[in-house]
């Protein structure tokens, strides 16, 4: 390992056809670090995280993950990274057709290397973890609220101990109160379990409470990279819109002051 | 934090402090990957030390990595969480503690078993739930049709052409194919017969009146059921998981309006016009075969048809296509409208769409049989 970065990208290019939504893009994310990757919507940034897991390919440049070049990688080695990665998907896709508890279990049960009688705690944990109570076990995907459903997932994504946790829009469809417990939970989650973590987010009061560093995606290209408080700084106008508009001033003036 | 391609395995050994107290120092990471599989040898390992726990003490400085897993094997040995001297690392402190205060998990619930009388009833309550829904859907059906009618400018012709055209039109490869094979096969069937009998000319009654009175209808009706039958239910299931079907209501638009009916309509449509299709594929494969066996003259096999299919035949053929047009379409939107919004009940109800399509159309074509059992035939 060249170093003690987690994900390294270089020089990834990304197209759909003829529309390019990457270009050159170089970013690395070190152990222990929480990103924020921010851009504006169909800017590409969940498709830069499934390119990262290795779920999609980029069009040119190469990825690693934990050290391993994704390009060319055995399925079985593969494999064995994505159980040390944890992803929380946007809509949660928790499996319809299974209770909480069985969704949580599932890769507990899949990894194999945990005895049986150990899982029931561990579900338990997982769920209290993230400020879910053992009557919500019993509960299909579709009996449960919005908030529940994203905690439910992160439950899941956190089952396997993660090293690497991908998190797609943590507080989207939540209310500011649910959505401030959740960054608590992650932060004392973070404390615990040092973990690594990149967020896709919009929400700026997650990206000042929770991301130790923040990536921003514009016109293709990251334009900015660094620690949230220094992000009113940089001169490209959809950073300065979005740091210096009337809500980050709001979220981040107190810092800057 | 350990690298991230190596895995030291969670172990342990133990010594002696200056106060005679047993130490257990464990060592490795503690953690899922650490522990990969040896919880149970381990815990049977520690448990000897922790039987007299007043004179162990727990040494967790070294770990290099605890997680819930490691805590939980820890925490499941009753000596390691009663003790009182355990030492750990600050950063590890908060785990310990959580596992410390934790409540014991809920008993799970045990399912109680087979009972002969509650599969009985929960039988009953499901066909009951099945017939009330059913008659509800026919129910609204007629209502909104009856107020379509009324107020032509609000019928959904271009849902209805939609359909039409996705069972329909594209029905009308694999229709061809089995009709056509089926023909071939019922023409050589009998004409093996009917060489025995001498009467070869026979064949076009033979393959005339089975095919445009029976086969034609039903293997249309079959293939569609499955093919459309199983396309509606699951379109309408996909609809209720993305709470498409809510959205409509709150805008106000009748489903009913919007996506059953469309689909009634185009298979009253199509399916008659796919039996007329079929009819003619299956004489035509029939024709060529009882060429080859028979030598007959595809020419004299064509004018011999009128005379021997009598009209109301190949009518009836066409009437019972409507019916089972309706019929596949209800059943579909039936089973549809229950799909419930997670994925097994989407394959669930799907595949009872079209076993229940199926067979409702061959009961369908019983009664058509019995009821018309003087008509027609010579």
């Amino acid at each position: 390992m060249t170093s003690d970065n987690i994900i390294e990208m270089e020089h990834v290019f990304t197209r759909f056809g003829r529309n390019v939504v990457h270009e050159d893009i170089t970013l690395s994310v070190a152990r222990g670090e929480i990103l924020g990757l921010v851009g504006g919507s169909g800017s590409g940034k969940t498709t830069l995280v499934r390119e990262m897991i290795g779920l999609d390919q980029p069009s040119a440049g190469r990825v690693r993950l934990f050290g391993e070049p994704l390009d060319k990688i055995e399925a079985e080695t593969l494999a064995t990274l994505r159980n040390r990665c944890g992803v929380l998907f946007q809509g949660g896709a928790l499996f319809s057709a299974f209770t909480v508890f069985e969704n949580v279990a599932f890769p507990l049960q899949e990894y194999r290397a945990i005895e049986p009688t150990l899982i029931r705690d561990l579900v338990y944990m997982k769920l209290a973890q993230v400020g879910l109570g053992p009557e919500v076990a019993a509960y299909l995907p579709a009996e449960l609220s919005g908030g529940m459903v994203k905690r439910a997932a992160l439950a899941r994504a956190l089952a396997l101990e993660p090293e690497l946790l991908f998190l797609d829009e943590p507080t989207s469809g939540l209310d500011p109160v649910a959505a401030q417990t959740f960054v608590h939970h992650l932060q004392d989650l973070h404390k615990e379990l040092q973990f690594t973590a990149v967020v896709i987010t919009h929400d700026l009061d997650l990206m000042r409470d929770l991301c130790t560093s923040l990536a921003i995606l514009a016109d293709r290209r990251i334009v900015a990279r660094g620690a949230p408080t220094e992000m009113a700084l940089n001169p490209h106008p959809f950073v300065q819109a979005m740091f210096l508009g009337e809500r980050g001033q709001r979220v981040f003036g107190a810092m800057a002051s | 934090m350990a690298t991230a391609g190596h895995v030291e395995p969670a172990g342990y050994h133990t010594r002696r402090d200056e106060r005679g107290r047993t130490v257990v120092v464990l060592t490795g990471q503690w953690t899922l990957r650490g522990i990969d599989g040896n919880a149970d040898a381990l815990a049977s390992a520690l448990r000897e030390h922790a039987r007299d726990n007043d004179k162990v003490v727990w040494d967790c400085r070294e770990v290099r990595g605890l997680d819930n897993v490691g805590a939980l094997v820890l925490w499941r040995l009753q000596g390691f969480a009663q003790g009182h001297a355990i030492e750990v690392r600050p950063e590890h402190a908060a785990l310990c503690e959580r596992w410390a205060r934790r409540e014991p998990p809920p008993e799970g619930g045990r399912s109680p078993g087979v009972r002969p009388l509650a599969v009985l009833s929960s039988l009953g309550q499901g066909l009951r739930s099945h017939a009330l829904e059913f008659t509800t859907l026919i129910g609204c059906v007629v209502v909104d049709g009856g107020r379509l009618l009324r107020r032509p400018d609000q019928i959904p012709w271009k849902d209805i052409s939609a359909s039409i055209y996705e069972a329909g039109v594209r029905a009308l490869g694999i229709t061809a194919l089995v009709g056509a094979l089926v023909g071939i096969v019922m023409s050589y069937l009998s004409s093996l017969e009917l060489r025995n009998f001498g009467a070869p000319s026979y064949i076009v009654n033979v393959l005339g009146l089975s095919i445009m009175r029976e086969l034609g209808p039903l293997l249309a009706a079959i293939l569609v059921a499955g093919r459309s039958g199983s396309a509606m239910a699951a379109e309408l299931g996909v609809m209720r998981l993305t709470e498409e079907l809510d959205a409509l209501s709150a805008m106000g638009i009748s489903r009913i309006v919007r996506l059953v009916l469309p689909n009634i309509v185009a298979l009253a449509v199509a399916l008659p016009l796919l039996v007329v299709w079929t009819d003619a594929i299956a004489l035509f494969g029939g024709m060529v075969a009882a060429h080859i066996t028979l030598g007959i003259d595809i020419p004299e096999f064509v004018h011999a048809i009128p005379s021997a299919v009598p009209v109301v035949d190949f009518v009836l053929g066409i009437v019972k296509g409507a019916v089972f047009g309706v019929v596949i379409a209800l059943i579909a939107c039936h089973f549809g409208l229950r799909i419930k919004p997670n994925t097994r009940s989407l394959g669930v109800e799907t595949t009872n769409a079209v076993v229940t399509g199926i067979s409702a159309v061959i009961f369908v074509d019983a009664v058509f049989a019995i009821g018309f059992r003087g008509i027609g035939l010579p």
